[in-house]
């Protein structure tokens, strides 16, 4: 393994070096061993991570059932016309798309936007305490999260309390509209993460740039519209991407809250797998809902390759 | 929407050609001249603005202290009475407490090592070394970071269960270490090509091979970015709740994200005051870790180039 190093220049300055004249078997050997040290990382990868996603693959065209490995058999795409005849699952779906469509792409993108813009305005005293509280919800770990934000949309928590106070209607809000509290629970969690990825980006525009636009007039929301956002462009792509898959995959925030009841009012797509696969001991089936929901990820995946791509 | 709305300019004093030749940070004028005001005004109404949404954020972490020390909480934020720490005392026992923290450290901490030594090793050829192979490689770890996890988790639970690693804390450690080792691949070759190559050289003119020159000469310059992708690797695996919720049954394995949930969530959550007082204990950990890390990076922390725009 200790292959000492000729001190050559490491890094040929162009990209796609010649293949390595034969003849000389050593010298191939050893371009080939300096590579070894990828190896573990490689290994883990493949047996945790490409394994299972192809196991997923293979598990979603069999009937496997938790009661038992021999009757698993090859059933082709019953699972997948089975599921889209599905009620619940359609049913799911629709509700995972709210749930994105509230808590990710409107409600921490807009409030993250928002909040990183005011930071940039404010005094250093407010910026700090708003950020750490921000930042706070964000760093304390999923479970507890979800046991906070379920004690605050209870039917006797605070925030009835706090209608009352306004006198204003209160609601069982847990029990009549589950998947906007699970929504607005996911807006309170992830909130920071777009605050840092925008607070970044703003802080990158040059002062000249809105200062030229006050000059020629522009109002306040004409700069936000026409100068700020499309100079962050690309923070706002990364920041959707990443927020999506953050959200698609959202499973403990909404068990500790609801476990996806009452009934199946807030049964996102993550938790009716679980509930097929583990309750209904369908694991199959519940693969092949994990299927799909991994290739809406792998999607989102490619698109932020895109992005990403003068990164690498 | 979050400007306070432009007074109309006085044309004598504040015309554009004016305003744009007055240097802008030298506020020597007058309070009087509109130029100040109006930034008062704006950062009055910034603050305002952060203000209202700082206390809607600690409203539900206000009520997580306030149940920890108070002896009959309720569900609704109210300062205790009369504070006492009867809360912590009462989950301060091996089954509550110090099982599962000590099960949350052990496969975190054996988690992150692997994340970590993997990551360093496998950093190091790509960031040093051309080879066609190096792009596709660092495409396809960018690709999984993305990937969501928890739709693995149905496979991965059947896989566990076929190869005997089900209800084991090292095969639950592995595979939270295999969670985290694409964005920690990808974030230590960023770092690692920030270290020049000319000090590797110069080890390596001492006679020291590779790994002497990674171990001894590039971990070390990376102090800090190691120490970020190694807390921030160690937050994510701290705090997840459905990876051990479904590789782990055994109550004497579990860690205290999953503990928290049975302890709590199976009795129909009554004990609220304990439960605040165990999340805290729970919390705690995380917290320190990322003010740590927070500081080291001077405040902001954007995941040091992983999430640029």
């Amino acid at each position: 393994m200790s292959v000492t190093k000729a001190p050559a220049a490491p890094r040929e300055p162009r990209p796609d070096e010649p293949p390595v004249r034969q003849g000389r078997p050593y010298e191939s050997a050893r371009r080939y061993a300096r590579w070894l040290p990828v190896a573990p990382g490689t290994v883990l990868l493949l047996l945790f991570l490409i394994g299972p996603i192809g196991y997923c693959v293979y598990l979603a065209f069999t009937d496997l059932q938790l009661t038992g490995q021999a009757n698993a058999s090859f059933v082709g795409l019953d699972n997948f016309t089975r599921a889209f005849g599905d009620e619940d699952f359609v049913n799911a779906v629709v509700l995972t798309l709210v749930f994105t469509l509230v808590s990710s792409i409107i409600g921490q993108n807009t409030l993250g936007l928002t909040l990183a813009a005011l930071m940039q305005r404010a005094s250093k005293t407010v910026r700090t305490v708003t950020g750490a509280i921000v930042i706070c919800a964000w760093v304390v770990p999923e479970i507890v999260a979800g046991f906070l934000l379920y004690t605050f949309f209870h039917r006797r928590g605070t925030l009835n309390e706090v209608l009352d106070f306004l006198h204003l209607p209160d609601q069982n809000w847990l029990f009549t509209l589950p998947i906007l509290a699970v929504s607005f629970a996911n807006i309170w969690r992830g909130t920071a993460f777009s605050m840092l990825v925008y607070s970044a980006a703003l802080s990158e525009i040059p002062d000249e740039v809105t200062e030229s636009a006050q000059i020629d007039g522009a109002n306040a929301w004409q700069r936000l519209i026409h100068v700020t956002l499309p100079m962050i462009r690309r923070s706002i792509g990364t920041n959707l991407m990443l927020n999506t898959l953050q959200t698609l995959s959202v499973f403990g925030l909404i068990w500790a809250m609801t476990r996806g009841g009452p009934g199946n009012r807030s049964e996102t797509l993550p938790v009716f797998m679980y509930d097929q696969a583990f309750n209904k001991a369908l694991i199959g089936y519940g693969t092949a809902v994990a299927l799909l929901l991994l290739v809406v990820g792998g999607l989102f995946s490619v698109v932020y390759l895109r992005l990403m791509r003068e990164e690498v | 929407m979050t400007d306070a709305p432009a007074p109309a300019p006085t044309p004598a004093r504040t015309s554009p050609r004016a305003r744009l030749l007055a240097p802008r940070t030298a506020v020597t004028g007058t309070p009087r001249t509109p130029r100040l005001t109006r930034q008062r005004r704006q950062r009055l109404a910034a603050d305002a603005g952060l203000l209202v949404m700082a206390a809607a954020f600690v409203v539900p972490l206000l009520w997580l202290v306030f149940a920890s020390l108070d002896a009959k909480a309720k569900l609704r934020v109210s300062p205790p009475s009369s504070p006492t720490l009867d809360n912590f005392s009462a989950v301060w026992t091996d089954e509550i407490t110090f099982t599962p923290m000590l099960n949350s450290f052990l496969i975190c901490g054996s988690g992150t090592l692997m994340t970590m030594v993997c990551a360093a090793l496998a950093a190091y050829p790509l960031s040093r070394y051309r080879s066609r192979y190096a792009r596709p490689y660092l495409l396809g770890v960018l690709f999984t970071t993305c990937l969501p996890i928890t739709a693995v988790m149905v496979p991965v639970y059947s896989l566990f269960v076929q190869i005997n690693l089900i209800d084991t804390m090292y095969g639950t450690a592995f595979f939270l270490a295999t969670s985290q080792l694409p964005f920690a691949i990808w974030l230590m070759k960023n770092f690692m090509d920030g270290v020049p190559v000319v000090l590797e050289e110069a080890a390596w003119t001492d006679g020291a091979n590779w790994f002497q020159a990674l171990v001894r000469v590039i971990v070390p310059l990376m102090g800090p970015g190691i120490t970020v992708v190694t807390i921030y690797s160690f937050i994510m695996m701290w705090g997840n709740f459905f990876v051990p919720f479904m590789l782990l049954l055994d109550p004497e394995k579990l860690p205290a994200s999953v503990s928290i949930y049975t302890f709590f969530g199976n009795y129909g959550v009554v004990a609220y005051g304990e439960l605040a007082a165990f999340s805290i204990l729970y919390s705690t950990p995380v917290l320190l870790l990322y003010i740590l890390i927070s500081r080291r990076l001077g405040g902001g922390f954007t995941l040091g180039g992983g999430v640029k725009g």
